[in-house]
């Protein structure tokens, strides 16, 4: 008998008849990542009068199954920027140290004369630079076909200090919003963001509890009717003051009372 | 015939521990027409003299935008500027692209630094015949640099490099402390003052050998936007060296006006 590791898990040539190998290349052409493996699901984000309100919950999956439950989707940049991950998780992690290599970068180029960190981080990428570089790193890598498997959030303040929101994904297209959602939240939560904030204008009308409030609200239905998503999140509030970022919070005030009016699914009968 | 043994490459120091071939580079600096740049709180400002190579010829441009919000002044070597040029023009249009902002001067500064540093280091390589003052404003507001064909490069509150820059030098050190508080038309003037120090006898500042840069940062309240650099020739800086003139040639009785420019 044919031992040897080429032949392993094949039907053996004595009793089978020879195999045919001509379907199974030798070399084929170099694949990359095809399809997300382990992923986070949502990320909303909403803006108001002074900033940005951005959450995700700690939620990666493995497929259906919820994988890991700690796993933080927002990432501060420069302590000025979030940048909320939707999608692969190893993508983010790639994406999340290379943004720590940028900020390092950044920081090297620094006046060594900038006085307080406030001012330093004026001088260094804002939120919008930030978009615009990642939005030609993922443009960049779907050309390659070697797209890193994400759609992301991009939440702080622009050159003039005007709250920035932002979005860019796998294929490189990206654009602004009063209020933007990746992923399942772009269908549910979405809509109830645009009640709030539909235009610029009625987003500097809200307040930052009043902001606040909204994205709980997103993350609390998108926990409903999200079977890929958890009751702890992580939120931030961007703002000129700085980056208030929880990691750790817990869905308040559920009710499923709803849940038993729904008819369809399982195995109910009538 | 040769100074010594030491100076045939760049990659050789001599056993003074000196390089002969950089030092040289320093000295081609010293043959080019003189160029100052200042900066105030506000403001950067880059005046330059132009030579004409002879009198029925063009005069050479002495400062080059590169960016919208940076300008050089080269003295040296023209040709080698224009690669350096172009490599900042390149790199500052590439950073414009891929961030959306404007490249930071020192960024900008810095890599010309190591571009030619490598250059002093690489058997077959030669360094840069040719010294600028990089003029720009970004985030953190105007700013002045030095480059040398060593790859040294130094911030400068004011400086001139050039043929004579020592007389604009000492100029500039008299004036120090006036310069940070100096609105963008003052600023010009003690520049082509300084200039003007460092022509030589019956040598004059005229319209034609003239040139005059500036650029103005936004102010940190976003009162005023930011002045993009720009680059003022022939007619345009009448006015400022008719300013300058006034106080010394005005009082000699108008001998200045007298005659064509004639080739010192």
């Amino acid at each position: 008998m044919d031992h040897r590791p080429q032949a392993w898990g094949r039907p053996r040539d004595d009793v089978y008849g020879a195999y045919d190998h001509s379907y199974l290349q030798q070399s084929g052409p170099k694949t990359a990542t095809q399809s997300p493996v382990v992923t986070g699901t949502s990320v909303v984000a909403i803006k108001f009068k002074e900033g940005v309100v951005i959450a995700a919950d700690n939620l990666a999956s493995y497929g259906s199954l919820a994988r890991f439950t700690d796993v933080k989707r927002l990432r501060t940049f420069l302590g000025t920027s979030v940048v909320g991950f939707g999608g692969d998780v190893s993508d983010m992690q790639w994406l999340d140290r290379h943004l720590k290599e940028l900020a390092i970068d950044e920081a090297y180029d620094q006046e060594p004369t900038a006085e307080s960190a406030e001012a330093a981080a004026k001088e260094g990428l804002n939120a919008a630079n930030l978009y615009k570089y990642l939005q030609k790193l993922m443009y960049k890598r779907r050309n390659d076909f070697d797209p890193l498997w994400n759609q992301i959030l991009i939440a702080g303040l622009d050159e003039d200090d005007k709250p920035f929101l932002a979005s860019v994904d796998l294929r490189g297209t990206s654009f602004t919003s009063p209020s933007l959602a990746t992923g399942f939240g772009a269908m549910l939560a979405q809509p109830i963001m645009r009640l709030h904030a539909a235009t610029e204008e009625d987003a500097a009308k809200l307040t930052r509890e009043q902001a606040v409030e909204v994205v709980k609200e997103c993350m609390k239905v998108l926990y409903y009717r999200d079977a890929r998503s958890l009751d702890r999140y992580s939120i931030a509030v961007v703002t000129k003051e700085g980056i208030d970022l929880k990691e750790d919070e817990q869905l308040e005030k559920q009710s499923w009372a709803f849940a038993e009016r729904i008819k369809g699914y399982g195995t109910q009968t009538v | 015939m040769f100074r010594n043994n030491y100076d045939n490459d760049s990659v050789t120091f001599s056993p003074q521990g000196r390089i002969f071939q950089v030092e040289y580079a320093a000295e081609a600096v010293k043959q080019g027409s003189v160029v100052v740049g200042i900066t105030s709180k506000t403001h950067v400002v880059l005046v330059a003299v132009k030579r004409n190579a002879e009198e029925l010829s063009s005069y050479q441009k002495k400062l080059f935008p590169i960016d919208e919000h940076v300008g050089i002044a080269i003295a040296g070597l023209t040709s080698d500027a224009r690669v350096l040029s172009n490599f900042m023009k390149q790199q500052s249009l590439g950073h414009r692209l891929t961030y959306g902002r404007s490249m930071p001067v020192r960024s900008l500064v810095e890599m010309i630094g190591s571009k030619a540093q490598t250059n002093t280091q690489h058997y077959g390589k030669r360094p840069y015949g040719v010294g600028l003052l990089v003029a720009g404003v970004d985030e953190s507001g105007p700013h002045l640099f030095e480059f040398q064909p060593s790859g040294m490069t130094e911030e400068m509150v004011a400086f001139a490099i050039g043929a004579r820059s020592q007389m604009a030098r000492t100029y500039l050190e008299k004036n120090l402390d006036k310069f940070a508080s100096c609105g963008r038309e003052e600023l010009i003037a003690h520049g082509l003052k300084a200039l003007k120090e460092s022509l030589v006898q019956d040598k004059e500042l005229t319209v034609e050998n003239t040139s005059v840069a500036v650029a103005g940062a936004k102010s940190k309240d976003g009162g005023a936007k930011a002045e993009p650099f720009k680059v003022y020739d022939g007619q345009e800086v009448n006015a400022w060296i008719e300013s300058v003139a006034d106080e010394k040639e005005a009082a000699a009785g108008g001998e200045s006006g007298e005659g064509m420019d004639v080739d010192a």
